[in-house]
């Protein structure tokens, strides 16, 4: 079996792609999958900080690209799961040190080394950005529920269809719910309208993220986070599993109902 | 700035090289091309380069793949002309200029229909941010115009669905073109040299397709079945 090769975007920065590409590799390698995540962000790689891996980086992304090691060496094996490996993106490089075509054939090499290949994209809609989704299969763009970071996931839809790859499905990162109550935030259906893509999950804005950021160990591992329930969802959903979106306990009384029909 | 020795035309402007790619298989010519480059890389070196491929029809991926192609080379693809408005659309949501008038200041040329008598481009998709559609002619578009999308006509413009980002109808000056739309959520209308004057607050509950007009001075926004072109 070959893999499937999920490339994780955004356009805008700091939405959320690194703890997103962490978090649905735990989950995908919690069950049972054989997972390999690519940190493409050269220059700025995070994801081994995210995923508690710092310590054991020998070789990178570069170092395969240009030869000086082979693709095993590479890739780095998780504390916790066997079937889980990273490879890092290099930290003294740039993402001119790679090309589209490098990471399509990186791609394929690592198609038998897995099921899926997780990559984490720069922010921007440079190099780094094409480098990152030239491979991918399917693509995952990640957005908060605020209007620019919708206007930069836009933009990104609009340049993933410029490629003619498969639509880009969505996630909405950091929802707030009380804030959508309050009329504060963008909702779901706000968003979803502007963009007009699939979605595959709504994350909710959860303090146990940055905890477990800080601490190397996505949130997944958090049994009662409810970030970490939502992006075990959206594997669940990758792997094709049926599951209804969480109910992010809006307070759906008499009155807020009445109000919002006379909205 | 001529360069004798290739068999592409290649012009110097201030912006950088315009690179002319006649008829033939599309492979081989970029091949060439491409061999070309490599064989004087000190001259193409970090240059801004457009590339007119006159009325070829090029597909995205074809494009995409030059440009990176290029990119080894570091020589950066800027603006692909072309009289197919096919390439035009493709190599615009790619992002790249397809405006002469970007290399050479002042013609200011609005790209023509290829079709003659039918002077309307119509664009089957919607229109994301960063798009951006100039057209010598009316306009329609059977999507949405999403905020940080523009489109320029010189004619008028028909969206099929919400207009969320900027809409200039009647670019040369005429004063009878109008903005359709099944909804308008922006306030950046501009008809001929007037733009929209009050800031658009989204309160009514329409149900119905809305019309941008020139009335005097200002633009007014109505029901569409209340207001009947005049011609």
């Amino acid at each position: 079996m070959t893999a499937k090769i999920i490339t994780v975007t955004s356009g805008k920065g700091g939405v959320g792609k690194t703890t997103a590409t962490a978090n649905i590799a735990v989950a995908l390698a919690q069950m049972g999958q054989r997972v390999v995540c690519l940190d493409a962000d050269i220059g700025l790689r995070n994801l081994d900080v995210v995923m508690g891996l710092e310590n054991r980086i020998v070789y990178d992304l570069v170092d395969v690209i240009e030869g000086r090691c082979r693709l095993k060496q590479a890739m780095i094996r998780d504390k916790r799961f066997d079937e889980l490996h990273l490879i890092p993106a290099a930290q003294t490089r740039d993402k001119n040190a790679v090309s589209p075509s490098d990471m399509v054939k990186l791609g394929d090499e690592l198609r038998e080394e897995a099921d899926w290949v997780i990559i984490d994209s720069p922010a921007g809609i440079e190099r780094g950005f094409r480098n990152a989704i030239a491979p991918a299969d399917e693509i995952l763009v990640v957005t908060n529920p605020d209007v620019s970071a919708v206007r930069d996931a836009d933009r990104i839809i609009g340049l993933i269809e410029a490629e003619q790859k498969e639509p880009a499905k969505l996630i909405i990162n950091r929802m707030h719910p009380e804030m959508v109550q309050r009329g504060d935030m963008l909702d779901a259906q706000d968003v979803l309208d502007l963009l007009a893509v699939k979605l595959i999950g709504i994350v909710p804005e959860d303090e146990h993220v940055i905890i477990s950021t800080n601490v190397g160990k996505p949130v997944v591992l958090e049994e009662k986070s409810m970030a970490g329930q939502a992006f075990r969802n959206i594997s669940r959903r990758l792997m094709g599993d049926e599951v209804p979106l969480l109910n992010l306990d809006y307070k759906d009384d008499f009155i807020t109902k009445l109000s919002r029909i006379f909205k | 700035m001529i360069e004798p020795k290739s068999k592409f035309p290649i012009k110097g402007f201030r912006e950088g090289l315009l690179i002319t790619i006649g008829e033939g298989d599309w492979q081989k010519q970029i091949d060439e091309l491409l061999l070309h480059i490599d064989g004087q890389q000190e001259f193409f070196e970090g240059a801004k380069v457009a590339i007119d491929v006159n009325e070829r029809k090029l597909r995205a991926a074809e494009v995409s793949k030059l440009r990176d192609k290029l990119a080894d080379r570091r020589v950066s693809l800027f603006a692909l002309l072309s009289k197919s408005a096919a390439t035009e659309a493709v190599a615009e949501t790619l992002g790249l200029s397809t405006k002469k008038s970007d290399l050479k200041s002042g013609t200011g040329e609005l790209p023509h229909a290829l079709h003659g008598g039918e002077n309307a481009l119509i664009i089957h998709k919607t229109l994301r941010s960063g798009a951006s559609v100039k057209f010598a002619g009316d306009v329609v578009v059977d999507g949405d115009v999403n905020p940080g999308a523009e489109i320029m006509a010189s004619g008028s413009i028909y969206i099929w669905g919400i207009l969320r980002g900027t809409a200039h109808a009647g670019i040369e000056g005429s004063r009878k073109e109008l903005i359709a739309a099944l909804e308008i959520e922006t306030s950046h209308l501009r008809i001929a040299d007037v733009d929209y004057q009050e800031p658009k607050i989204k309160v009514r509950i329409k149900k119905k397709a809305e019309k941008a007009f020139l009335d005097g001075k200002n633009i007014k926004i109505v029901d569409s079945d209340q207001y009947k072109r005049l011609e």
